[in-house]
């Protein structure tokens, strides 16, 4: 049972990384802040099958704050960066 | 293997098919409108069914509770940023893409 969690973790691993060539590619800051957040996501699922996996309770926190990061990255790139009206160049 | 642990392995499966689906659609979509559909499948069924199966093996009632937190707040955060980065593309006057 572990060794599928395992191997299920090693996959989204994988799906992550081909992921990255989104980020490289582009062609808008948006595409690369969607790509991030999937990894956001896919880190997310990965710590809670290795929590499982691997018997270790702790990683399901990291999970919980991986969750919270996440939202808070996506609102403050839109917010700060991304948005026509941001004034990150005011200050 | 019990019959739950079958059942926790098919969903924790099609959780991983899910975030498959979400990654390929991320690559191959046209733009960034279609890519925010294949990316929030991901989040919200990909990580839903990965908690589902997970929950099925917890040894308490905290982890089930715990499971589900860390679903809710992806699936907020996905909601928002998904609707957050939509609108904002729109207004700088990225069109949404048509088949021609």
């Amino acid at each position: 049972m572990n060794v599928l969690l395992l191997g299920v973790a090693t996959f989204l691993l994988f799906n992550l990384a081909a992921g990255l060539w989104r980020v490289m590619r582009g062609p808008t800051a948006a595409d690369r802040m969607l790509a991030a957040q999937l990894f956001g996501t896919t880190a997310v699922a990965v710590l809670l099958l290795l929590a499982e996996g691997m018997e270790e309770a702790e990683l399901r926190d990291i999970a919980l704050v991986f969750a919270l990061l996440a939202a808070v990255a996506a609102v403050a790139f839109v917010r700060r960066v991304w948005s026509p009206g941001a004034r990150h160049d005011a200050d | 293997m019990t019959p739950i642990d079958f059942l926790s392995a098919g969903l924790v499966l099609a959780g991983a098919g899910f975030f498959f689906a979400g990654t390929v659609g991320m690559l191959r979509f046209p733009d960034v409108y279609s890519r925010l559909h294949a990316l929030t499948k991901g989040d919200n069924a990909g990580l839903g069914l990965t908690v589902l199966g997970l929950a099925l093996q917890a040894e308490s009632l905290a982890v089930v509770g715990k499971l589900v937190m860390v679903w809710l707040l992806v699936l907020l955060a996905g909601a928002t940023a998904s609707h957050l980065i939509a609108r904002s593309s729109l207004r700088r006057g990225i069109d949404p893409w048509t088949a021609r």
